[in-house]
């Protein structure tokens, strides 16, 4: 019944959401708030773990590929596939929910106890839109450009990990990931972003906007809102790959 | 004029307001007053329209605000200031931005106008020079004073309070209830201070209601108080034993 509970008042809050602004000046101003907060202030997370996540899958595919029939370049082939399939989308989605939708909850929590979302409601300003709205649009806008950030920067750390750490010859790896191309692998991995960010900036406003108490339930709704985000981006990855990729 | 006629609502089958109807003149600093827990929050939260009711009416002049669908509503909290009891500032916003905010949301006027007239909310409240500082730099009266600038930024017709003078000392307390009275009259607006600061009621109320276990116990003005038989308002005013002391003769 909880569950019913709560899925009935999430398309509530989303239905009040995504309603014409008051002012799309404020709304414009407010998305690019956003996406310095939800977005550039992302890129340091993105770009450390994407480098050694590249590295790494290029140490560990080119260890377990040791077999003189199977050519080098196969190395580059997994690596930029599994950076474009799963972790530049995925994994970077499942980070991002962590940084993006805790501080997110928090921060709507916090409003909501110190009744700054109550002032806002007495002024007559529709709190849901003012404040949901341009995370969602910051996030779908800007994800994506995370997304492309990470599969280049996750390839770049596979050729660190070929040149510095001699891994293999780094002419195979630059051929490997070249080879055998699909462009329809970004956009998969890009329409899969724009869900992600839907999900992360929709489930944590909720569970921020729906706080009741103090400092602790804040703490709380911050909590769940990671973890209901991270289950939701897992189902909608399982989703999403059968629909598009099948 | 604000007017409330018989309002219930109760939470778990326990009535917090239990026919409560009273009647919040134009151009007065009307106080409600009542013991932690009496349903006064809930009653000025129920005005402002924050909670609804499970009956009764409430009336903004000739307007039955519990009956308006939100839209209509939004129109009458156009002409609504609220300052709530932790002041409920924007944080992410400075002193400026945050009496700019109404103005830039409600108002057509150039850059130039919202200034001039932010300029002038926060010179009547006293709080001129700390524009660009933000809520977190502010002391207790400070923010208080910042969020009744925000509160008129906009001339409203109705002020609500809650608790506008907790959590600061008695002198800073009688500052902003003085505040509120000047601007009040000045203004000619219809305010509902929520306090159980009996300096405030003996300070600004000209109509003083009691709320005791959710039900509307006693009114009268702030002379009348003082002498009054109502046990359980004599209980609440003179609470410590010096006051009692000065009660008995």
């Amino acid at each position: 019944m909880r569950l019913l509970s709560n899925i009935g008042s999430y398309f509530l809050l989303m239905g009040r959401t995504f309603i014409r602004p008051e002012r799309h000046s404020i709304l414009y101003r407010q998305t690019m708030r956003e996406i310095e907060k939800v977005g550039i202030n992302s890129f340091p997370i993105v770009v450390v773990i994407s480098l050694f996540v590249g590295a790494v899958i290029t140490i560990q595919t080119n260890f377990n590929i040791e077999n003189p029939l199977l050519p080098k370049y196969l190395v580059g082939v997994t690596v930029r596939d599994s950076l474009l399939l799963e972790f530049s989308s995925t994994m970077v989605a499942l980070i991002l929910a962590g940084k993006v939708g805790s501080s997110i909850a928090s921060e709507l929590g916090m409003m909501r106890i110190t009744e700054q979302i109550d002032a806002l409601e007495v002024m007559g300003i529709n709190s849901a839109s003012y404040l949901i709205l341009p995370r969602i649009i910051a996030a779908v806008l800007f994800f994506p450009i995370l997304c492309l950030l990470s599969i280049m920067v996750g390839l770049f750390g596979g050729y660190l990990a070929c040149v510095l750490g001699g891994v293999m010859p780094s002419n195979d790896y630059i051929y490997g990931i070249q080879y055998a191309f699909y462009p329809y692998y970004v956009g998969y991995a890009l329409t899969k972003t724009v869900f992600y960010a839907i999900i992360i900036t929709s489930v944590s406003s909720y569970f921020g906007y729906h706080v009741k108490g103090g400092a602790v339930e804040v703490g709380r709704a911050s909590t769940r809102a990671v973890v209901q985000s991270s289950i939701l981006i897992l189902m909608a990855n399982l989703i999403l790959t059968r629909t598009i990729l099948s | 004029m604000i007017e409330v006629k018989h309002l219930y609502k109760s939470y778990d089958g326990t009535f917090v307001l239990n026919d409560v109807s009273a009647r919040f003149e134009q151009g007065k600093c009307n106080l409600i007053i009542g013991r932690s827990g009496s349903g006064k929050t809930v009653l000025l939260k129920s005005i402002a329209g924050l909670i609804e009711v499970d009956e009764g009416e409430i009336w903004y002049d000739q307007h039955k605000f519990s009956h308006l669908d939100s839209r209509a509503r939004r129109e009458i909290r156009k002409e609504m200031g609220v300052l709530f009891q932790g002041a409920a500032l924007f944080d992410s916003l400075t002193v400026e931005e945050n009496v700019l905010f109404p103005l830039e949301m409600f108002t057509r006027q150039t850059r130039a106008e919202k200034l001039e007239r932010a300029n002038f909310c926060l010179e009547r409240v006293r709080v001129s020079g700390s524009n660009g500082l933000y809520p977190a730099e502010l002391s207790g009266g400070m923010k208080k004073r910042v969020a009744i600038a925000r509160a008129i930024a906009l001339n409203p017709r109705y002020l609500l309070c809650d608790e506008p003078n907790s959590g600061l000392d008695p002198e800073t307390g009688i500052v902003i209830d003085n505040l509120i009275k000047e601007l009040t009259e000045e203004f000619q607006m219809t305010t509902i201070v929520n306090s159980h600061d009996m300096n405030s009621v003996l300070e600004i109320g000209d109509k003083v209601i009691f709320i005791y276990r959710g039900c509307l116990c006693w009114e009268g003005s702030r002379e009348e108080i003082l002498q009054t038989d109502n046990e359980a308002l004599n209980n609440f005013v003179f609470a410590t034993n010096m006051a009692k002391q000065i009660k008995r003769p």
